[in-house]
């Protein structure tokens, strides 16, 4: 189980989060406009990178607040987290 | 005589204390301080076990939780424990164990036939002997025939607990350098959990005869044991294993009751550090006829001794590698066992220790090794045989101890992915990698010897008071006056040919020749090699073994040890009870259940309750003498012929609200959400971005910018989690809030004909009449005394009003609608009976008619979704072409040809030309029941290109049944929904 640096609640077990994917994914600006690959690539593809990785949690059973936090994905060490931001974009 | 073996004086067992127990019937005593194992050998009782695969007799090998021999049955009835290795249990007054192999009792085995033809059972003997007619054949006669013991069939009685534990330090083993650096670290004012998993603290300072600063080693230990009990913050926890170290720290730790409610405690521990003093396990030794009992390794036998007062027997020869067993030897000697030989594998022994024991008149033996050994029950003879393979004499014994050298105890350091190498100096595994958040001190930092371990306790505990940021204090040392003899340098593993076997795992009887096999046959990479001969897979992992198994590797292939590796350690580090894991969490307090607020009239009514999703509603409400399904048709036909009033409560209620609250849900929902007006109510599905339906229900406008959305009750929580990352992550310029209100209201459904003739006279303020308040709109107004909202939408294809009130007045309101509707036959039903009034209506229930692939098109609402030009959640995958592809699955009817066959949901359905199998399915039943209403057989499907395949007959399949159906409209009552017009 992770231990999950909530930037508002602190260090708090893995139970009480949701995952999100990955921090920073650009929805297609105009969805009908994109290509089924672009769409494709905005559904399905994710980086797998060894090291850090920015990503999503959602603090469910605490404050309820969504954010993004860098966990190294070999060490599960996570940095500092702060809100989303470069959500889907409009 | 009572505990022949037993010396007269010495040990910490309490003499005045005696506890009779029995042991394969047998009736024995011991004394309290005692465990199985050393009250059993203080009856001269060795034989205590029967191997795992050739049901050969074993003893007792070692004095803890490494004991790979003697697993016993522990405990009757429902407190029978299997697999508890003797050496572990407290011995208690009473107690009754046993051999958990053998049959038709221990001391004579027909299982032996495995011994006597062993030659036919090598390693991987079932892979390649059971192929033929197939494994399910012999299964059941191998699963007869192996195992370890049997669990009890009773429901445990015992209680467990869990507890959770925050703390800046975790010391792990209470040794000599567990103890020194807790010490340090309570001083310096951390939270200190100090877990040892012998009941007493002290780790081998209880086994040897030692002196600290002038003083016995158990004054020491005695001290700083009250010292760290009287440090606030510091948490002792002895008969405690660290079983798992996990991700970032988390520990869990098992603690044995004693004398408690509870038997065993489940610690999940924090620690910010974790300290390692495990210490170290001696390995056993590698020779002809290794396995039988009396033969021990020499701390145990040590351990026995000075810890318990039991002779291991009267006549000892020791074989070993290191200079740790000539303190057995020692021991022994001075305790009057007569100690026959000394057989070291090393060709130079220490002149110091040739002159102690020549001085006892013991004969040293080196360069040579044990060539053979006799005895059936118990050792009774070893040859003695030099480097070349000549015959150096026999000896007549009842007692060999044995020593393969140290490995340290790093298995915690390997949960935590942290690396081992091979050092060849004390040719043991040793941390190459400390991973982030260990110190290590004793044996496992590297340092052998009791003053290395004192020193590097203090010096592990003073690194991790400054990585928290404490300061640590200044401490004296105590100076070991007295200390036991080190391992030094240790010999090489010799592996000699014998005509005798020779085990490298006692457990899974595991021989040399297995391991020859296992190379011969090309699983020479250690984890290939570990799952071929099945070495270091036993309930204790090779925890005396794993050392010889890689020595023998590395000997048979010609590497070097360090080119083996090793294998993977992975928790739990002892075995653990389903009991401490589960703790209180079965049955009642498996899961928190929900209650709906109006419950307690339910219970009332005679209603049957079911687990829906957590909640525990009413299946159905039978009278007395009915049956449940009489109820459930009784209920539905009073729906559509009078009224009744449904629970629908746990229904997933979300508050939208804002200046942009129907841009937010306009760009979710896939139908319109501009365009509804203040008081109206519309249905729709929610998509992912897939564009599969994840859930679907009604919205209702309160007001230009106040919705209430309807979710299912069990997709509450995802369509909450959904409406929070858009807000939050995707669209935070929407000015918008969402909030969960479902547990603020109940919400109860009246609907049926008459529905309106019950609500008119009890609805004050608000008109009920189909023009005023027509179908998908909404009202509010008084139900007696209480505020009510009223929607009109409808799951039943009646006129239905939906009443939502204060969760408070749940009950009250219930209560009035029975009550006032009496006259009228008001009837409560149930979900059971409201499935099958819209399967009647073909309203699909999602979750069952639709799947993680149904989009809107397989469901009929293609051309809503097509005609909405703005954006919403899932919209551009609906033009994939996987989701454009004409024979994708549709929702249908279905109708069995024969009038009295009932269908199955979960029924394989195909379209064309069935007497051909197996082919591809062309979809399932997903509903199906018999509808009281038109007194026959409905269902409905998702069917291959199924809306143009209507009308025509398909098979359907169910367990090796066939079937003729018929696909249809999915609408079977009232396709022009003209009942919930009125």
């Amino acid at each position: 189980m992770l231990r999950i640096p909530c930037p508002w609640c602190g260090l708090r077990d893995q139970s009480e989060f949701r995952y999100g994917g990955p921090a920073e994914r650009q929805r297609p600006v105009r969805p009908d406009a994109a290509s089924n690959e672009e769409w494709s690539a905005y559904l399905f593809y994710r980086d797998n990178p060894r090291g850090e990785y920015r990503e999503r949690w959602w603090h469910e059973y605490g404050c309820r607040q969504w954010f993004a936090v860098t966990r190294d994905t070999v060490t599960h060490e996570f940095a500092p987290g702060g809100p989303v931001t470069g959500g889907r974009a409009e | 005589m009572s505990q022949p073996f037993r010396l007269r004086e010495g040990g910490r067992i309490d003499r005045s204390r005696r506890l009779d127990f029995r042991f394969n019937g047998r009736r024995l005593e011991g004394h309290a301080g005692d465990t199985l194992a050393s009250a059993l050998l203080a009856n001269g009782v060795h034989f205590v076990a029967r191997s795992f695969k050739y049901h050969r007799p074993r003893g007792i090998y070692t004095a803890g939780e490494e004991e790979p021999s003697a697993l016993v049955e522990v405990g009757t009835g429902d407190r029978r424990t299997p697999s508890c290795r003797a050496t572990q249990v407290p011995l208690t007054a009473g107690l009754t164990a046993r051999s958990q192999l053998g049959w038709p009792y221990p001391g004579f085995d027909l299982g032996r036939v495995f011994d006597f033809t062993h030659r036919l059972w090598p390693a991987g003997f079932y892979n390649k002997t059971f192929k033929w007619p197939g494994w399910n054949v012999w299964e059941p006669m191998i699963r007869r025939l192996a195992g370890l013991g049997h669990a009890p069939r009773e429901r445990d009685p015992d209680a467990y607990e869990q507890v959770n534990l925050h703390c800046d330090l975790l010391v792990c083993g209470a040794g000599p350098a567990g103890l020194a650096a807790a010490q340090v670290a309570a001083r310096a004012g951390l939270r200190v959990v100090l877990a040892e998993q012998d009941g007493d603290f002290g780790g081998t300072l209880n086994q040897d005869a030692i002196e600290l600063g002038g003083m016995p080693s158990g004054q020491w230990v005695a001290q700083v044991t009250q010292e760290l009990g009287a440090t606030p913050g510091v948490v002792l926890l002895p008969a405690t294993t660290v079983c798992g170290v996990y991700d970032h720290l988390v520990t869990t730790l098992l603690q044995r009751g004693e004398n408690t409610s509870w038997r065993e405690c489940l610690w999940i521990v924090r620690p910010r550090r974790i300290l390692l003093a495990t210490g170290a396990i001696e390995q056993g030794l590698v020779f002809p006829g290794n396995d039988r009992p009396g033969i021990m390794l020499a701390s145990a036998v040590r351990q026995y001794l000075n810890r318990y007062a039991v002779a291991c027997g009267r006549r000892v020869v020791i074989a070993t590698n290191n200079d740790s067993a000539y303190q057995t030897a020692l021991d022994c000697h001075r305790a009057g066992i007569e100690v026959a030989a000394i057989v070291d594998s090393r060709s130079e022994v220490r002149e110091e220790l040739r002159g102690a024991l020549q001085d006892a008149g013991v004969p040293v033996h080196p360069g040579s090794r044990i060539g053979a050994t006799r005895g059936g029950r118990r050792v009774r003879a070893v040859r003695i045989e030099g480097a070349d393979g000549s015959s150096r004499g026999g000896v007549a014994t009842d007692l060999l101890a044995v020593s393969g050298g140290w490995a340290p105890r790093v298995h915690l350091l390997c949960h935590a992915r942290g690396r081992l190498h091979y050092d060849p100096a004390q040719r043991c595994f040793v941390a190459a990698r400390v991973p982030y958040g260990f110190v290590l001190a004793g044996s496992v930092s590297g340092m052998a010897g009791l003053q290395t371990a004192l020193v590097s306790g203090v010096r592990a505990a003073r690194q991790a008071c400054r990585e928290l940021g404490f300061a640590p204090p200044s401490t004296e040392l105590p100076i070991a006056t007295r200390s036991a003899l080190e391992p030094g340098v240790t010999g090489e593993a010799v592996f000699a040919a014998s005509r005798q076997r020779q085990w490298i795992d006692l457990a899974h009887d595991v021989t040399l020749h297995d391991a020859e096999l296992a190379v011969r046959e090309g699983f020479d990479a250690v984890e290939h090699f570990k799952r071929f001969t099945t070495s270091g897979m036993a309930v204790d992992q090779g925890k005396t073994g794993n050392l010889n198994a890689f020595s023998a590797l590395a000997a048979i292939t010609g590497r070097a040890i360090e080119a083996i590796g090793t294998t993977t350690y992975r928790p739990p580090y002892v075995p653990m009870t389903l009991g401490a894991l589960a703790s209180a969490g079965y049955g009642e307090r498996f899961a928190p259940r929900r209650y709906l607020p109006a419950h307690v009239v339910h219970r009332h009514l005679g209603a049957h309750f079911q687990d829906y999703g957590g909640w525990q509603r009413p299946e159905c409400y039978p009278r007395e003498g009915e049956s449940p399904r009489a109820s459930i048709e009784r209920e539905c036909l009073a729906v559509r012929n009078g009224v009744g009033v449904f629970d629908n409560s746990p229904i997933g209620k979300i508050e939208v609200r804002g200046p942009d609250a129907a841009e937010f849900l306009h760009r979710v929902y896939l139908n319109d959400v501009h365009g509804l007006e203040t008081g109206c109510i519309r249905y729709g599905p929610i998509l992912n971005e897939n564009g599969v339906i994840i859930d679907d229900g009604v919205f209702a406008r309160l007001a230009p910018d106040h919705f209430l959305v309807n979710t299912t009750s069990g997709g509450l929580g995802r369509i909450l989690g959904l409406f929070e990352e858009l807000q939050q992550c995707d669209w935070p310029d929407l000015q918008v809030v969402t909030d969960d209100v479902t547990s603020k209201w109940a919400n109860f459904t009246v609907a049926g004909p008459l529905a309106r003739d019950l609500l008119a006279p009890l609805i004050r303020g608000l008109d009920l009449a189909p023009q005023a308040l027509p179908h998908m709109r909404l009202g509010t107004g008084f139900l007696g005394d209480l505020p009510v909202r009223v929607l009109r939408v409808s799951f039943s294809g009646e006129a239905s009003y939906e009443i939502n009130l204060p969760a408070d007045a749940a009950a009250q309101a219930l209560g009035l609608l029975l009550d006032k509707g009496e006259p009228l036959g008001v009837t409560p039903y149930g979900i059971e009976a409201l499935m099958l009034l819209r399967l009647e209506k073909g309203y699909l229930h999602f979750g069952t008619d639709t799947d993680g692939m149904t989009t809107p098109d397989d469901v009929g609402w293609g051309e809503i979704a097509r005609r909405k030009p703005a954006d919403f959640l899932g919209k551009r995958s609906l033009a994939r072409p996987g989701n454009l592809d004409p024979g994708r699955r549709q929702l249908v009817g279905i109708v069995p040809l024969a009038a009295d066959g009932p269908l199955t949901p979960g029924a394989h359905l195909l379209l064309g030309d069935s007497r051909r199998l197996p082919q591809p399915t062309d979809g399932w039943i997903t509903s199906a029941a018999w509808s009281p209403t038109l007194r026959r057989h409905i269902g409905l499907a998702l069917v291959r290109a199924g809306r143009s395949h209507l009308g025509e007959v398909v098979t359907a399949f169910d367990l090796g049944r066939r079937q003729a159906a018929r696909l249809v409209a999915p609408t079977f009552f009232d396709p022009q929904n003209e009942r919930l017009r009125t």
